[in-house]
């Protein structure tokens, strides 16, 4: 047999159909639903006469709309746009009999942070869903990435996906990190190195020493990000800490069943002599705490550096640059330790686990957040908010002066009423820095939650090292 | 879906990179149930002022390209969030057609399920396009998915890749999930053979 790439094998497991130009009908494990890209899919289907294929492998959970402050479980604490689109989703749950945790339910919380959490992301499973950081469950060694609401349709219809095979790309951390540096910021550098586009036709697989010694929230981080890079999907292969992880979880096979499963998870890894086209090689110490100063993910810098001359770029990036800087506020040559800013936000499906919100804590632990700031953690789902209780971490968070909040998407694309005001700047532990993200004028900063804590302490972008 | 086979109109410049999908349609108007309506919001926070009146200068809201019906864009069009509501916006404010150097997986896909035809060219010949668009509703852009081309207005032809069955779809407007009931029987056999295989899944 010729050797093969863990993505080869998963995809290899899940063609259901393949016609000669090499369209294939990829089978799909587990389809998570929101209620924001699945309203006319379920329509659709509707429309149609359709039903779902497998309900008993979809779940649905509303998150991007709900929002975060007590009382939300009451339909009048919500705008009537979104108190529609919840309830199309509680509808829809109930008509067509999918697994369903609403806001009410204490498992609630971001889809991506849910569906490890309760163990229905597995290794080796193929995992869609109508949101781009589907990418995150490919931690676990699954093969997930996002989808529109017609493919939506498409899967909630027939269980697969019409898809062509994605190329192969390694990008391999070699090494350790240094103190201080975290998976986001391995995860903005790779992209910083590579670019939005990057991956664009690939799927990633993340190897190496660094990526290894991640803890399985870190390596969600590093995955959720693969689509800021343009890949299709981000993966890294299983190895003890994902068994470990997913063993006891409420979906999670158990018994005879975890035996055979675990005999099949451990022969998912890339070969030896696997053909890679393309390998991105970085050093772990090599990575410094890092921050975006413009509005693409790309545009990445270690905090130690200074806003970039637009002039210093090539090609349709120079323009690309001025405008950033233009939206973003900042002069050329300014340090980015110098940018002060009025807002905080800790959560998202890319830093909204209890080991992010650890991390934060531990910077924030006996101080006070800067006076006039703003600073909100929003934790994943609610168990995760309920274990920071339990571990003292949102006194910690509320003592400095955080809102301590319930769990959602949030500020991360601000659909719910958590938004920047125009001109505002944040330091944000979420995904994207694009114009108008986090709220119409608003200027985002990219970073780890510990160098987020960092900023809220000084009320300025900060080099999380000086207080450690 | 609507077909599409060919094309002819006014194209509009947008020569910016890495144009993502929340710059086509602000997350405000994700919170609709339907497909249609978004048109009137695409690129809201570039077309409209905070108090929702025009800005001049934007493209779209300049009068030679009201009525365009392609855009031409700069490399890595459609980054970003999932959200088909980008192509819906686009799609009801009627352009059909998108010309750049690159684009985003996910946004790629999303145009062919709504009978909009994403075209990647050399961003050489991009250059060529955006000059011709440039020069405004006199200067006419053609498209003809049959033959895979693109005309600008001074006759010049450039050809394009497609996948050949993402391009049957679009020609014959064709729904995919139809399609793929068609197989049910490999899609039954599949799961049986899974089940067997993979039981805890």
């Amino acid at each position: 047999m010729s050797p093969k790439t863990l993505y080869d094998k998963i995809w290899d497991a899940h063609v259901a159909h393949e016609a000669e130009d090499g369209t294939s009908l990829l089978y799909i494990d587990r389809h998570l639903v929101h209620e924001v890209t699945s309203p006319q899919a379920f329509e659709g289907l509707r429309m149609t006469g359709r039903t779902v294929r497998a309900p008993d492998k979809t779940i649905a959970v509303p998150d991007h709309n709900v929002p975060t402050t007590a009382g939300r479980e009451n339909p009048e604490n919500m705008t009537e746009d979104s108190r529609i689109q919840v309830a199309a989703l509680d509808k829809n749950a109930k008509d067509f009999g999918i697994h369903y945790y609403p806001v009410s339910d204490i498992r609630q919380g971001i889809v991506h942070i849910v569906g490890p959490e309760q163990g229905w992301t597995l290794p080796g499973m193929t995992v869609v869903c109508g949101d781009s950081h589907t990418a995150t469950h490919g931690a676990f060694g699954a093969l997930a990435h996002g989808i529109g609401t017609s493919e939506v349709e498409h899967v909630l219809a027939t269980q697969t996906l019409i898809q062509k095979k994605s190329k192969n790309m390694k990008v391999e951390i070699t090494g350790q990190l240094r103190p201080g540096v975290t998976a986001k910021d391995i995860t903005l550098s790779v992209i910083g190195e590579t670019g939005t586009a990057g991956g664009t036709g690939y799927v990633i697989e993340y190897c190496g020493e660094a990526i290894r010694s991640l803890s399985m929230e870190g390596r969600m981080t590093v995955c959720n990000m693969a689509i800021e890079g343009g890949a299709r999907a981000g993966l890294i292969a299983p190895d003890e800490k994902t068994f470990e992880y997913v063993k006891g979880r409420p979906h999670a096979p158990k018994g005879a069943q975890w035996d055979a499963a675990m005999a099949w998870w451990k022969t998912l890894y890339s070969d030896d002599d696997a053909h890679w086209d393309k390998v991105v090689t970085i050093k772990g110490e090599d990575i410094a705490p890092v921050v975006t100063w413009g509005t693409s993910p790309e545009d990445v810098l270690p905090i130690t550096g200074v806003v970039p001359d637009p002039a210093s770029f090539e090609g349709g990036k120079v323009e690309a640059a001025k405008r950033s800087l233009d939206y973003m506020g900042l002069t050329p040559g300014t340090p980015l330790s110098e940018v002060t800013i009025d807002t905080v936000f800790i959560g998202s499906c890319t830093n909204g686990r209890i080991e992010d919100l650890r991390a934060a804590a531990e910077i924030v632990k006996g101080k006070k957040i800067k006076d006039g700031l703003r600073a909100m953690v929003v934790p994943g789902s609610g168990l995760v908010r309920l274990q920071a209780e339990e571990e003292g971490l949102a006194d910690i968070f509320k003592e400095a002066g955080f809102e301590w909040r319930l769990a959602g998407c949030s500020m991360c694309l601000a659909m719910n009423p958590d938004q920047l005001a125009p001109g505002e700047r944040c330091a944000a532990t979420s995904n994207r820095n694009f114009e108008g993200r986090q709220g119409r004028g608003g200027r985002t900063h990219l970073m780890s939650p510990a160098m987020a804590a960092a900023a809220a302490v000084t009320g300025r972008l900060t080099d999380v090292r000086e207080l450690m | 879906m609507q077909e599409f086979t060919t094309l002819t109109g006014i194209a509009a410049p947008l020569p910016l990179i890495n144009v993502d999908t929340d710059m086509i349609i602000p997350k405000q108007f994700l919170k609709t149930i339907k497909r249609s309506g978004l048109g009137v919001n695409l690129f809201d926070e570039m077309r409209y002022d905070d108090h929702g009146n025009e800005i001049p200068d934007f493209v779209l809201n300049k009068p030679q390209y009201r009525e365009a019906e392609i855009l031409v864009a700069g490399d890595n069009f459609g980054c970003g969030s999932s959200r088909e509501h980008a192509p819906w916006a686009l799609l009801d404010f009627g352009i059909r057609c998108v010309i750049a150097p690159s684009y985003a997986d996910i946004f790629y896909n999303n145009c062919f399920k709504n009978g909009i035809l994403p075209i990647a060219l050399p961003q050489e010949q991009v250059d060529v396009l955006m000059k011709d668009a440039e020069k405004g509703a006199n200067a006419r852009i053609s498209v003809d998915l049959e033959a895979q081309t693109v005309t600008s207005s001074d006759g010049e032809v450039f050809s394009f890749e497609v996948d050949a069955f993402k391009k049957h779809c679009l020609l014959n407007g064709l729904d995919d999930i139809g399609l793929t009931m068609e197989k049910a029987a490999s899609i039954d056999a599949f799961e049986a053979q899974a089940a067997q295989a993979r039981p805890w899944v």
